[in-house]
């Protein structure tokens, strides 16, 4: 027993990452195969697969729109708690534009556009007024879920949710695409956003690493003084980043309205605009790394939904519902003091002695 | 810009301060100033802590703007917004808390905001370590370009701030303080980069309030102190006990009388020590010491050789993962803060604002920060207001801690003063073992006097005195045996009498000086 | 937080009541645009809150949680904690005192009735011990666990509600009724549709007690050390984790309070939820009006009190959404966070007396 153990360090095991999201999909995929493989034949098994996958990224696209923002945001110092709210507001719009032009994608810009604008608002207040982000955050949701609610009954005269609108129509891949095994079962035909979510993952990480945008990005979160001695308008950069994370969170809701339904339902968003804070943390504040948490995440949102194609009636619906939450504060404890944020995150930056 | 830089030759004005004035609320922190600096020297700004040296800078750099008063740079009168246009216009700052982003490598630091791209949008990571190369030749410093900035010493990071400068094209460069984190022999490098950078056409302004440094390098001096000019000397024409007393208005004891100290038995004793810091990496790799009572044992080093985190695991705020401490023979290995000062440990933390106090509470309420759930100071959990106050008001008075009153928040006090209040509370605990950090760091020279006759006078009453301090001078003043450390380790002990700043600056970089291998 | 000088308390109070009166002109505007008149609509808020007994009676009810939440959410403040999962714990505390409550024990009600209570608090405190202990151990920010802790009570309740604490002599998914020995004093009646009761009663001396607290203890001075600068708590011998832990757990029981004080005085009986609630999220404005101090929470709940209860008789009788309510509230929440907006008006400048201070703590170092 104690040769076997000495190998193995116990506490950077339980510290690890790997560990975590290993231990968690192991659970995953027990809880399946227990209860379905044995019903089912081993044709059916690859059904399966590709409908685990395809749930997974259909419901990590609007995970993986807002962490990227949320990237951005903190990358240059604002925490964004309001992610949120901005995701409501993004689906609200997205649908009310779409109702009133019958346009779906005037819709998804009419949404970005308010939820870029919720954004500013959250920028105005802490970066022009050095505000206490998470608190400013937590407004804009409360914020966000009375306005969606008010238009809700001022606009379309009810009460839980809006009449139905033009959905984004599934964009289908050429042939040879949707005839690789797998892949193209999965990728084949989706929502719209999912491709574009795909495409923001590789574009978002190129800009924040390779290009000059993202190094000064990268210097106002972590040095804004150092950034302003040499030029770099601080004010301005975080701006930007929280704008886009409001543009992308928008974009985020569009995707839940109209990509996924076809209408909008009073705080449909239920908590994954901080599921998806939880995402960029656990992708240690990278865009690679927030898409490859929400996928994670979005293969737990999924679950209720694959469940019931996998037949797996004995489990209480409730607890389904409840497990995307207690993985996202499981896979947030299995960090163990590996978080490092961007030192000058939450930090509001004021040019010392500036009149 | 080349057309305006033929007009100025070396030893003409290039820089011009007139009349310069600026208040905050409260204080008159430049008041009708005139400087000026001319090509190719190097003009020394001295004054102690608070005298104005930085404010004045700052507003030549664009960080404030001043209420009265011009500069002309080249014979125009300059205007800047911001840091980052009178860069571009050609004056550099070195700033004493550098200005580098840690996760970034040197290449990145030196080319950020400026970036060199291709295919128009992508940094061009090759031009810019380029770019770095070309610049460090030409002036002699060599660099690692792929480093992070985390990764380098102090002393590297400084060249890095230097280069950054120099590759914005930098006709002046300001130095805020530069030797205050370097060994006295790389201090001596840095000098020699000066030089060259003179002899380059670059022009200097050197801020300190080192009598010695400023001597040496300086082709001429301005003396600041409350605000205003005192004067402006040649160099070459002056000396240390003339500048100190423009520096500070009347003779400065440069030297802390003290009688010999009258060693007792051994109070404290550590060994072995090994901890890491805070990114997990090794801090201190066996660390020997022992102080005994009534001496004042002096550690000095470069900073970041393990200093802070040897004091943290001596008072209980880390973790020692090898070795033992002992108080009175007491083995307090990795107790709690609390037990340690329990046992009879004071610490005067290195960072007053962050560790010794709180900012937000008043006076009093930091007074008792320690022994809030002691008597008389709380009965249950009880606390009791009146009891706290009237002691505050006790120490304070008796520290001479200058507060309006007791209910006054320790964050509106001066820095000296919220030393004075963390020097009160702690030494007003009955100490055996005194453990005190950078007790002087930015204080001016009547807070420093004061902070140092206290430590005198602690340990003529038997008090084991620890000091840990950057400043070798207080080291070499205060201390009865002096230990050096370096890179976690000591590198040796020897007593007061024996103890050079030359062998003291060679083992603070790393190498035994010959006469005193095998010493410990 | 009490120091003298005259017009400390004007500086205080200045934020607050400017945002809230922004936030209400803000209201007026909305009513505007949906058509109604704003001042028929705040006389619909007025009437609906005072107009008859059964209405002030309705605005304290609507106060009571308010003033636990609010001050659970003060209590986090001070050390540093967004507790933002006040809502949880308030849904566990109505499970716990709800369970606890329909018990026959056979206890009188000297001992029936507090231990309904407790167990309502224990259950809150449990719920956000969990972020909590996350916080202190791992570092991990509170507010995003906290929020997942709502969620899962939220189904959890649902779950229970639906089977192990289902009343079997009913179709609806409501939870068997207390008994008499665990309900609160009803001040018309036990059966009187007037609702008020002794909840109130103690909602102001948990107040009292959250005051002495924080001011008064060795624990509240340990808590504000902590959140005004945990670095020079650990340096003074204070243990930051474990006040972390206690301030959540407090702050926890106090939202669980809020809860079983629902259940005991008003429901008698949990009533399946689908959606929060809303005392959570209500109590953090209540909170930052009253600037995180126990007795500022008081008059500050109430102010969110009328607005709540108003908001009712306004959707009924002016046809004003009631969610205008929580449009003002989250425009009074980012105003008071963002303190400069209005310390910067010029005229607000004038009162406070720092016309010409502007920035520039720093003084003039070299």
């Amino acid at each position: 027993m104690s040769r076997l153990g000495k190998g193995i360090n116990w506490n950077r095991l339980v510290r690890s990452r790997a560990f975590w999201l290993g231990a968690a999909l192991v659970v995953l995929i027990t809880v399946f195969s227990v209860n379905s493989i044995r019903s089912m034949g081993g044709e059916m098994f690859s059904y399966l697969v590709i409908d685990f996958f395809s749930t997974g990224i259909f419901m990590a696209t609007p995970l993986i729109l807002t962490s990227i923002g949320a990237v951005f945001s903190e990358r240059s110092g604002v925490v964004n708690i309001g992610l949120e709210g901005m995701m409501l507001i993004g689906a609200f719009f997205g649908v009310m534009v779409s109702y009133f032009t019958g346009s779906a994608w005037l819709g998804v810009l009419g949404g970005m556009i308010a939820g870029g604008l919720t954004a500013a608002l959250h920028a105005y207040v802490c970066i022009s007024h050095h505000a206490n982000q998470t608190v400013s955050g937590v407004a804009i949701n409360v914020f966000a879920l009375a306005l969606t609610g008010f238009l809700l009954k001022a606009v379309f005269h009810r009460a839980g949710q809006t009449d139905r609108v033009t959905k984004l129509a599934n964009w289908i891949m050429p042939d040879f695409f949707r005839n690789i095994p797998i892949i193209g079962d999965v990728l084949g035909s989706n929502t719209p956003p999912v491709y574009i979510a795909l495409l923001l993952v590789v574009a978002a990480q190129v800009v924040l690493f390779h290009t000059p945008l993202g190094l000064r990005i990268r210097a106002c979160g972590e040095h804004p003084e150092a950034a302003d001695t040499v030029g770099i308008n601080v004010t301005g950069t975080r701006y930007f980043c929280v704008i886009l994370s409001g543009v992308l969170a928008g974009l985020s809701g569009v995707t839940l309205s109209l990509g996924q339904l076809s209408l909008f339902k009073e705080a449909m968003t239920d908590g994954r605009g901080y599921i998806a804070i939880a995402a960029m943390i656990f992708g240690k504040w990278t865009p690679l790394g927030a898409f490859l948490a929400s996928l994670f995440f979005g293969l737990a949102t999924g679950f209720k939904f694959i469940s019931q194609s996998w037949n797996m009636t004995s489990i209480p619906t409730d607890f389904l519902l409840m497990l995307p939450y207690i993985l996202t504060m499981l896979a947030l404890a299995g960090f163990v003091g590996r978080l490092t944020p961007p030192a000058a995150s939450g930090l509001p930056y004021r040019r010392r002695g500036s009149v | 810009m080349s057309e305006i830089d033929a007009t100025i030759s070396p030893g003409q004005v290039i820089l011009e301060m007139k009349g310069i004035t600026k208040a905050f609320p409260g204080i008159v922190a430049n008041s009708d100033v005139d400087f000026d600096l001319k090509k190719g020297e190097i003009h020394c700004l001295l004054g102690e802590n608070g005298a104005g040296k930085s404010t004045l800078m700052k507003i030549l750099y664009g960080l404030y703007k001043q209420d009265k008063g011009e500069v002309f740079y080249k014979g125009e009168p300059l205007v800047v917004n911001g840091p980052a246009d009178t860069l571009r216009q050609g004056i550099g700052m070195v700033h004493q808390h550098f200005m580098l982003i840690k996760p970034l490598t040197v290449a990145e630091n030196l080319v950020l905001g400026n970036e060199p791209t291709k295919y128009g949008f992508l940094i061009d990571k090759k031009k810019a370590k380029a770019e770095l190369m070309e610049i460090s030749t030409t002036f002699g410093l060599a660099i690692e370009p792929d480093a992070k900035i985390m990764d380098i010493s102090v002393g590297m990071q400084q060249r890095v701030e230097i280069l950054k400068a120099l590759h914005r094209g930098a006709e002046v460069l300001i130095l805020d303080e530069p030797t205050a984190v370097l060994t006295p022999q790389e201090t001596k490098e840095l000098f020699v980069i000066m030089r060259k950078l003179v002899h380059d056409g670059k022009s200097i302004i050197f801020i300190s309030h080192k009598l010695k440094e400023v001597m040496e390098i300086s082709d001429r001096v301005t003396v600041i102190n409350h605000g205003r000019i005192i004067g402006s000397v040649k160099t070459s024409e002056t000396s240390p006990s003339q500048l100190a007393n423009m520096m500070v208005g009347r003779e400065v004891e440069l030297i802390v009388h003290k009688e010999p100290a009258k060693p007792g038995k051994e109070k404290f004793r550590a060994e072995g020590l090994v901890a890491e810091n805070d990114r997990g990496l090794p801090a201190l790799r066996g660390i020997d010491l022992s102080v005994r009572a009534g001496e004042i044992l002096g550690v000095c080093g470069v900073d970041g050789n393990g200093q802070t985190e040897l004091v943290q695991c001596i008072t209980g705020m880390r973790r020692l993962s090898a070795g033992k401490v002992t108080l009175n023979g007491k083995d307090i290995t990795n107790m709690p803060p609390k037990r340690c000062f329990e046992a009879g440990i004071v610490h005067v933390p290195e960072d007053r604002q962050k560790h010794g106090l709180v900012l937000d509470f008043t006076v009093a309420e930091n007074m008792i920060l320690q022994t809030y759930n002691k008597k008389p100071f709380s009965r249950g959990i009880t606390l009791r207001w009146d009891e706290i106050k009237s002691y505050a008001r006790r120490i304070i008075s008796e520290f001479d801690v200058r507060t309006p009153d007791e209910d006054t928040k320790a964050g509106s006090l001066s820095g000296g003063n919220q030393q004075k209040a963390i020097l009160a509370r702690e030494l007003s605990r009955t100490p055996e073992l005194i453990v005190v950090a950078q007790p002087t760091r930015g204080l001016d020279v009547g807070a420093i006097e004061y902070i140092h006759k206290r430590l005198v006078s602690e340990r003529d009453s038997g008090r084991a005195v620890l000091l840990v301090s950057l400043e070798l001078d207080e080291i070499m003043s205060l201390s009865d045996r002096i230990a050096v450390i370096y890179e976690g380790r000591i590198m040796g002990t020897m007593d007061i009498e024996d103890a050079t700043e030359e062998t003291l600056g060679l083992m603070m970089a790393g190498s035994m000086p010959a006469s005193h291998k095998g010493v410990m | 937080m009490e120091r003298k000088k005259d017009n400390s308390a004007i500086k205080e109070l200045i934020v607050p009541v400017t945002a809230v009166f922004i936030g209400l002109v803000l209201g007026g505007i909305l009513m505007t645009l949906t058509g109604v008149n704003a001042i028929e609509g705040y006389k619909a808020l007025i009437m609906g809150c005072f107009g008859r007994l059964e209405y002030v009676s309705e605005t304290i009810v609507y106060t009571t949680p308010l003033i636990f939440t609010g001050l659970a959410i003060a209590l986090g403040f001070r050390c540093g904690l967004f507790n933002i999962g006040c809502e949880g714990q308030y849904i566990v505390g109505l499970i716990g005192a709800a369970v606890v409550g329909a018990m026959d024990l056979g206890l009188p009600t000297f001992i029936h009735l507090p231990l309904t209570m407790l167990s309502g608090m224990a259950c809150g405190a449990i719920w956000a011990s969990v972020p909590g202990l996350l916080k202190a151990k791992f570092g991990i920010h509170e507010v995003v666990n906290s929020i997942m802790m709502n969620y899962i009570a939220l189904y959890l309740s649902h779950y229970l509600v639906n089977g192990p604490i289902k009343d079997p002599g009913i179709t609806s998914p409501y939870s068997r009724e207390i008994l008499d020995t665990a309900k609160l004093w009803r001040f018309f009646g036990q059966n009187s549709p007037i609702r008020v009761n002794s909840g109130i009663i103690i909602a102001i001396a948990a107040a009292l007690f959250v005051y002495y607290l924080l001011f008064k203890t060795t624990i509240g001075y340990q808590i504000r050390a902590v959140g005004f600068n945990p670095e020079a708590a650990r340096y003074g011998g204070i243990s930051v984790p474990t006040n972390i832990v206690a301030a959540m757990f407090i702050s926890g029981a106090l939202a669980g309070l809020a809860g079983a004080v629902q259940i005991m005085g008003i429901q008698f009986k949990f009533l399946d939820i689908f959606a929060f609630q809303g005392y959570g999220l209500d109590g953090i404005a209540v909170a930052l009006v009253g600037k995180s101090h126990p007795l500022g929470v008081l008059p500050s709940a109430l102010l969110f009190g009328i607005l709540q209860r108003g908001s009712q008789t306004m959707q009924m009788l002016a046809g004003v959404p009631k969610e205008t309510i929580g449009i003002m509230q989250g425009v009074i929440i980012i105003i008071v966070a963002a303190e400069g907006i209005i310390k910067g008006w010029l005229p607000i400048r004038k009162i406070l007396g720092t016309d010409k201070k502007a920035a520039g703590k720093e003084v003039g170092r070299a």
